[in-house]
């Protein structure tokens, strides 16, 4: 019997074959880490394997020490049993998927991905396998994420409409703000935007790794600037609307970039004005397109909203297995 | 349909009234003839199509989507029009479909031919139009526009007031051409309908110190009734009750409508009335809620109206003439009328503002909210003109409640807790009795937030419960009985008046103190 590429741990989805686990939640002696969102990456593990990226985004989260050794994920590398690449997953900057080989069977871990274009990072790449491990965060029929151009479009109406009000914009501070931020510079929008202090050394990054964010400005003003603004779009994380910091802000429009603003109700309970559909995640076409093209023998969904990706699995008659994952937060990306 | 769709959107999203008014006024401004005029009226609620049911729509869709991959998403989404909207399969190029298309096609067809033609265009609609288009067709937008807040919108269009506005809206016909070439600088349209509506005078608040100065003897007083202020118009045959915003509540008031056997438009007070005794405003209320009354509620809670004003009488317009010319006019129509249901609003008899304040805090019935002053020589003119017309409010209740809940506010409030749930105590435990927010100084809401977030027990969403500490005297101007309350009492016009620092939340008011408040039940 041969040893299987994947199984199912405590500590997450585990590599027999490589000795490594992939992206636990919980310290480990080997991890491989597909992207640097905090609950793919996480402090304390003895020896890390990722992308040169996410190795520098995990430093700037965690500091240098966030695990006894790295190694950057540059070409194919034989470990254990098992042969192991990084191929780009169009997620979030450095974002990669798990592609282990052994025996002649081929399983490809996606982390998060979206087959949507991103001008912050390097393309899905899509990689023919046996087994495919996909994530299920908008893993219903009813998230169809519009053109991220279209959205945007949207903000820079409102924009015009309300010069009056600065936009205030929810993002979270790994790739999504530095998305926002060139599809803005994309559509036209060449004056300086505001950001949250939180969003900084992230952005900074960025820049330092060729993504010409243009000018932005640190969002701390004081009241009285706050209130002088025209036209004005200001990023900010989630949590800082919940925080004094929004006060400064005179009548403000609230909007929030992510996927779940398909949803009134989600839209809603955020107290939102200016919902935007802007995901870094793969919509239901992308998710199920992505299946039918690599054509794996089996495969299997991580975390998210599995129900449905069975259901669609028995209607095609492919093999799938729900994972159930824990410790992935659907809001967090 | 897209821009409209957009409208919709961003009008669902949209707490603040200026920015709601700035997207209807885009909108106007820009769509075209006859679109705007269908999205006018599917705003207000004066389109009803309504013709294709939830079951036909779960149908359509089911037709299209395994039953199963639609029924997750249903329960995920929780609306049935906007999982279709997002689940319906697109078929091939996006097209964009004419609002009025759709409204002409939908109210000509019948129901099974209007779902087949539904299927057809959803086909051809991005998502946003598809959701603008189903609720359209199931007749519910529900984003919080009324017919008030449309005309007020109607009115920056162009240079007609919006009271300008309210007097010909009723003669006006779908998809009201006249209506935009008017604010576009056309001309007025003409009052097609019979028996329209006429824009109410309105008058301002005042108290004691403003009225010292002036002369008690150019003023009429009457009581300010707890009721609605209508307008009754009779006019060849055509009778029809209006609120005082031109909102038409004939239906829901039959018994009034059938008995205004009369050629003119009077204004007054909508009351319910048991022999001479006047029921509380909630038994109104019941009634008001209502698109139609039935037997039942007509006997149970009989309209009637207290006159205070004559507007225009058999073809003759009074409006120019002075109050005390007016009032006389009003007095002789209602004689000839001999009416039951139907009186005038008595004259209040005082020569001093002092004798006023009296009759002003001991009134002869519960239901009287304070006392109206007119000037004599005044005409009657549409809108708020300041001095001729006063309303002096009985002065308003207060109450010591307990900070329960707190919740970040919008627009100007962003970022601040700022809407408050307040509580009584009953026994040992804090009943909710009500909501509120108010004006507070921007050096009080700091505090306020300040408050909240020291104090935070539970967040859940923008709402934060709170540990019982703050007290606030809260300031209403009446008290319903409600089921729905768990406390059994609804506040009218609730605010918080002054917030109490020094005060320990174990002082705070007992919900008996509330409920003794109460109106007295007036039964049949
Ligand atoms: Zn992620
Ligand atoms: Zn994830």
């Amino acid at each position: 019997m041969t040893e299987p590429l994947l199984d199912l741990t405590p500590e997450g989805l585990f590599s027999p074959a490589l000795g490594a686990h992939i992206d636990p939640h919980r310290p480990v002696a080997r991890a491989i880490i597909t992207h640097g969102h905090a609950d793919h990456a996480r402090a304390g593990h003895g020896a890390v394997l990722a992308t040169r990226q996410t190795l520098d985004i995990m430093a700037i989260r965690y500091g240098a020490d966030f695990a006894g050794q790295t190694q950057v994920a540059d070409g194919e590398i034989t470990m254990g049993r098992a042969r192991v690449r990084l191929v780009p997953a169009g997620h979030v900057l450095g974002s990669a998927q798990v592609v282990i080989e052994a025996g002649g069977r081929r399983a490809v871990v996606s982390g998060d991905y979206t087959r949507t274009a991103n001008p912050a990072c390097a393309p899905f790449e899509p990689v023919p396998c046996d087994l495919f491990v996909t994530e299920a965060t908008f893993a219903l029929p009813v998230f169809r994420h519009p053109p991220p151009e279209v959205e945007i479009a949207r903000l820079l109406a409102s924009v015009a409409a309300f010069p009056e009000r600065p936009h205030l914009i929810g993002t979270y501070a790994l790739g999504k703000a530095q998305r926002l931020i060139m599809l803005l510079r994309q559509a036209g929008w060449h004056a300086p935007i505001h950001i949250h202090g939180a969003l900084q050394r992230l952005c900074d990054y960025h820049v330092e790794q060729g993504i010409p964010l243009g000018e932005l400005r640190p969002a701390t003003m004081d009241r009285a600037e706050a209130r002088a603004l025209s036209s004005a779009i200001v990023l900010a994380p989630p949590s800082a609307f919940a925080s004094p910091w929004v006060q400064r802000f005179a009548d403000p429009v609230v909007g929030f970039a992510s996927g779940w603003m398909q949803i009134r109700a989600r839209a809603r309970q955020r107290g939102v004005e200016l919902p935007l559909v802007i995901s870094d995640h793969s919509d239901w076409g992308q998710l199920t397109a992505t299946v039918e093209e690599l054509d794996p023998a089996e495969f299997w969904i991580t975390h998210g909203r599995e129900d449905a990706l069975m259901r669609w699995a028995d209607l095609t008659g492919r093999r799938a297995r729900p994972l159930r994952l824990l410790g992935y937060e659907e809001e967090a990306e | 349909m897209k821009a409209f769709a957009a409208l919709l959107e961003r009008l669902a999203f949209t707490p603040g009234r200026n920015a709601k008014l700035a997207h209807l006024e885009g909108y106007f401004r820009d769509a075209p003839d006859p679109d705007r005029g269908y999205a006018l009226a599917a705003l207000t609620g004066d389109l009803s199509l309504g013709r294709v049911k939830p079951a036909l729509l779960r149908g359509l869709a089911e037709e299209r989507v395994d039953p199963e991959l639609f029924a997750l998403s249903y329960d995920y989404v929780g609306d049935l029009a906007e999982t279709v909207a997002l689940i319906w399969p697109a078929a091939g190029a996006e097209g964009d479909l004419r609002l009025a298309d759709a409204v002409e096609s939908l109210s000509a067809l019948g129901r099974v031919e209007a779902g087949q033609k539904l299927a057809g265009w959803l086909d051809t609609l991005g998502p946003s139009e598809r959701l603008a288009l189903l609720k359209l067709a199931t007749g519910g937008l529900r984003v919080g526009v009324s017919a008030r807040l449309a005309r007020a919108a109607l009115a920056r269009v162009g240079a007609p007031e919006v009271e300008e506005i309210e007097e010909v809206w009723h003669g006006l016909e779908l998809p009201y051409r006249e209506l935009f070439a008017w604010l576009e600088g056309g001309p007025r349209p003409e009052a097609a309908a019979l028996a329209p509506f006429r824009p109410v005078m309105l008058s301002t608040p005042t108290d004691a110190e403003q009225l010292d100065p002036l002369d008690p003897a150019e003023y009429a007083a009457e009581w300010k009734w707890d009721g609605i202020r209508v307008q009754a118009v009779a006019e060849q045959g055509t009778a029809r009750l209006y609120t005082r915003t031109g909102e038409d509540i004939s239906a829901a008031f039959p018994d009034i409508v059938e008995r205004m056997a009369f050629e003119g438009a009077l204004d007054g007070e909508l009351l319910i009335r048991h022999g001479e005794v006047v029921a509380p405003f909630a038994d109104l209320q019941k009634r008001l809620n209502r698109k139609s009354a039935g037997k039942t509620m007509r006997t149970r809670h009989p309209a009637a109206l207290r006159l205070y004003d004559i507007l225009t009488w058999e073809g003759e317009d009074l409006r120019p003439l002075p109050f005390n010319t007016r009032r006389t006019r009003l007095e002789a129509a209602l004689t000839t009328l001999d009416e039951p249901r139907f009186d005038a609003s008595p004259i209040l008899d005082f020569t001093t503002w002092e004798e006023l304040a009296n009759l002003r805090a001991d009134p002869p019935e519960a239901v009287i909210e304070g006392v109206m002053l007119k000037r004599r020589d005044s005409a009657y003119t549409a809108g708020r003109p300041r001095g001729p017309w006063f309303k002096w409010k009985r002065d308003a209740l207060l109450v010591d409640a307990v900070v329960l809940y707190a919740q970040r506010g919008h627009g100007k409030r962003s970022g601040f807790y700022s809407d408050f749930t307040f509580a009584l105590w009953d026994g040992d435990a804090l009943v909710p009795v009500g909501k509120a927010y108010s004006g507070f100084t921007d050096e009080e809401l700091r505090r306020l937030d300040r408050f909240v977030r020291d104090h935070t027990v539970e967040r859940f969403g923008p709402v934060r419960s709170l540990q019982p500490r703050l007290v606030v005297e809260v300031a209403f101007e009446g008290l319903n009985r409600s089921r729905r309350h768990r406390s059994g009492v609804a506040m009218r016009f609730p605010r918080i008046n002054r917030i109490r620092w020094d005060k320990p939340a174990a002082e705070a008011d007992h919900l008996p103190a509330l409920t003794a408040l109460l109106p007295p039940e007036v039964t049949p």
